[in-house]
């Protein structure tokens, strides 16, 4: 379905200091830079997968992205979608993929939804039949009605972001490129677009690939996440193995039904924080089973949970250390 | 993309583009109403000529001149190079770029739209031309048939050199400063000032064979009945061809841009 191989993007960039002098200089001379977006990067998606793109800020995932849906032309490597070359922005590419952006929209400003919607269905080229089926599915999917006649201007981002979604999807594309889409939704909106964006890969087994830095995002959609850094491919897996790699420790949750010690509970391993009631503890796996036992014989413990470490200390730690490692 | 794909859908876009100009109504009043500039030469020429005709033009001259400069103005306008070097600099032209239509053609369905909006200024300025200038105007049915294939092809080929200017932002971060460069030129050599024949005659001779005639002065000169039908013929067969030329140039710049068009990290 999608094919990536050895692909670079590079951009060249002017580069100034601040300050009157240096941009009377720049008048003549402009130095520019190199920016290697993208650095030799080879994967595959196969048909109705859901995979997460991750990494930090400019690492490069909004520009595979870009390079996937045909916006930008790779500067070296092959790409293919779906059989398509996506620079080539063909018709039969374009019928089958969308790229829904958080912080773009594609809705009208002053017009209702339902305008970009009939412009869509006739840009599409959608059977009558066939946009009103969708159109009835995807409002009672996201929760449309009442939404769809109101200038867009109106709506709260939530349901603008909804109707993004929804007005992004009329055509059934078989491709799903979604770049931050739950970017500044609030908890209850955010496992809205969740939950939807699961229903429709499952409901027409469309490919998706998504960029959140919302981890709950990843681990609720993708069971396959690629960790991008500066440019480079460092990971391809599932989520589970990529937390055991990365954090190969647990963390005990214990709930105490009176205070103990801190040196009682720095026995079982390291302790992360603790109040009357409640200890956290980070144990390695090796360790895991001995502890649990212990804590349970020697502590007054009411209730236990063993956790694996929250998915953005787990990012956080993997980005630091390709930091270092990058600086050394 | 196909062309019979693009046809289906452009109804869909001029209606759509239609409501965009209803929903930006004031503003696009504002916009139309602040076109006065050949109102403004009309009474300065006027005064001019009150001491007798300057050139061939007389005060009534000079009034239907004017007024057939701001009816073409009105109906021939376009707005794409704003549209395109903002959507290119914010990186928005995305939207458009991920939609299998060509964005131009997306671009022109939302000019074009605007046209019956703009009847709401052009109809009463046809209504005083007709009856104050009626006289200045031209006789030959021929020449105002004519005129429909020349009002198209100004509107087009303004549309095309604003989004040939405005494609450039995908190279260069001036491309609307070139625009006003063009527009200062244009101003002066289209006739929206000054008439054409009042010019020096190597002025004249220049400006005859610019493509800056074709935006404006041409479709005036017909309405005035100044070309005889053999060249007022010819002059469409040269309107058409920079038409054409203008349709290739903005093609071949467009698609070498988009392999430039970056957007980075937008």
């Amino acid at each position: 379905m999608i094919e990536v191989e050895r692909l670079r993007k590079s951009y060249f960039v002017h580069r100034r200091a601040p300050g009157l002098r240096a941009a009377l200089r720049s008048l003549v001379y402009r130095p520019r830079e190199e920016v290697k977006a993208v650095d030799d990067i080879s994967f595959q998606v196969k048909a109705g997968e859901r995979v997460g793109f991750l990494g930090p800020n400019g690492a490069g995932k909004t520009t595979t992205l870009k390079v996937l849906s045909g916006l930008l032309h790779p500067t070296s490597g092959r790409v293919s979608v779906s059989g398509h070359t996506p620079q080539k922005r063909s018709r039969e590419f374009l019928q089958q993929i969308t790229l829904v952006m958080g912080q773009k929209q594609q809705l009208l400003w002053d017009l209702p939804p339902s305008e970009t919607f009939l412009l869509n269905r006739a840009i599409y080229d959608i059977p009558r039949a066939q946009y009103e089926q969708t159109v009835a599915e995807l409002t009672e999917l996201l929760g449309l009605a009442g939404l769809l006649g109101k200038p867009t201007r109106q709506l709260s981002l939530g349901e603008r972001m909804k109707c993004e979604l929804a007005v992004a999807l009329l055509h059934q594309p078989r491709v799903l490129f979604l770049d931050e889409p739950t970017i500044g939704l609030d908890v209850t909106m955010q496992a809205t677009v969740r939950g939807f964006i699961r229903a429709y890969n499952e409901r027409f087994g469309a490919t998706v690939l998504l960029t959140s830095h919302y981890m709950d995002d990843v681990a609720a959609l993708c069971p396959r996440v690629l960790v991008i850094d500066h440019g480079h491919l460092i990971y391809d897996g599932s989520l589970t193995e990529l937390v055991r790699r990365v954090r190969p420790d647990k963390r005990v949750l214990l709930r105490l039904s009176r205070p103990v010690e801190a040196r009682d509970l720095q026995r079982l391993g390291t302790l992360v924080s603790q109040t009357d009631a409640q200890a956290v503890l980070q144990v390695s796996q090796t360790e895991l089973q001995g502890a649990v036992q212990r804590a349970l014989a020697q502590l007054p413990v009411v209730d236990l949970t063993v956790e694996d470490p929250p998915l953005e200390d787990v990012m956080r730690e993997l980005f630091q250390r390709g930091a270092t490692e990058g600086a050394a | 993309m196909s062309l019979r794909a693009a046809a289906k859908a452009y109804p869909a876009l001029l209606r759509v583009g239609f409501a965009s100009a209803v929903a930006y109504r004031a503003e696009f009043l504002i916009w139309m109403f602040s076109t006065n500039m050949p109102l403004i030469m009309l009474a300065l020429w006027a005064a001019v000529a009150r001491s007798g005709p300057v050139g061939t033009y007389t005060q009534a001259g000079f009034a239907a001149y004017y007024l057939c400069t701001l009816l073409v103005r009105l109906l021939s306008g376009s707005w794409v190079v704003w549209e395109l070097t903002m959507e290119i600099r914010q990186g928005t032209l995305a939207m458009r770029l991920l939609r299998p239509l060509h964005p131009l053609l997306a671009y022109s369905a939302e000019n074009l739209a605007a046209v019956p909006l703009r009847g709401i200024v052009a109809i009463p300025v046809m209504s005083i031309l007709l009856w104050t200038a009626r006289q200045q105007l031209g006789h030959d049915a021929v020449l105002w048939l004519m005129l429909v294939p020349a009002m198209l092809g100004a509107w087009l080929l303004t549309f095309l050199v604003m989004a040939l200017i405005g494609t450039l932002a995908l190279y260069v971060e001036s491309a609307a400063s070139l625009f006003e460069a063009w527009l200062g030129i244009s101003a002066v050599m289209s006739g929206y000032l000054v008439p054409l024949d009042l010019f020096p005659k190597a002025v004249q001779q220049v400006a005859l064979v610019l493509p800056f005639r074709f935006l404006l002065s041409f479709p005036v000169e017909l309405m005035l009945g100044k070309p005889g039908r053999v060249e007022a013929l010819a002059l469409l067969g040269a309107q058409w061809t920079y038409v054409a030329v203008a349709l290739v140039a903005t093609n071949l710049v467009w698609r070498a841009g988009l392999r430039r068009y970056s957007a980075y990290g937008g």
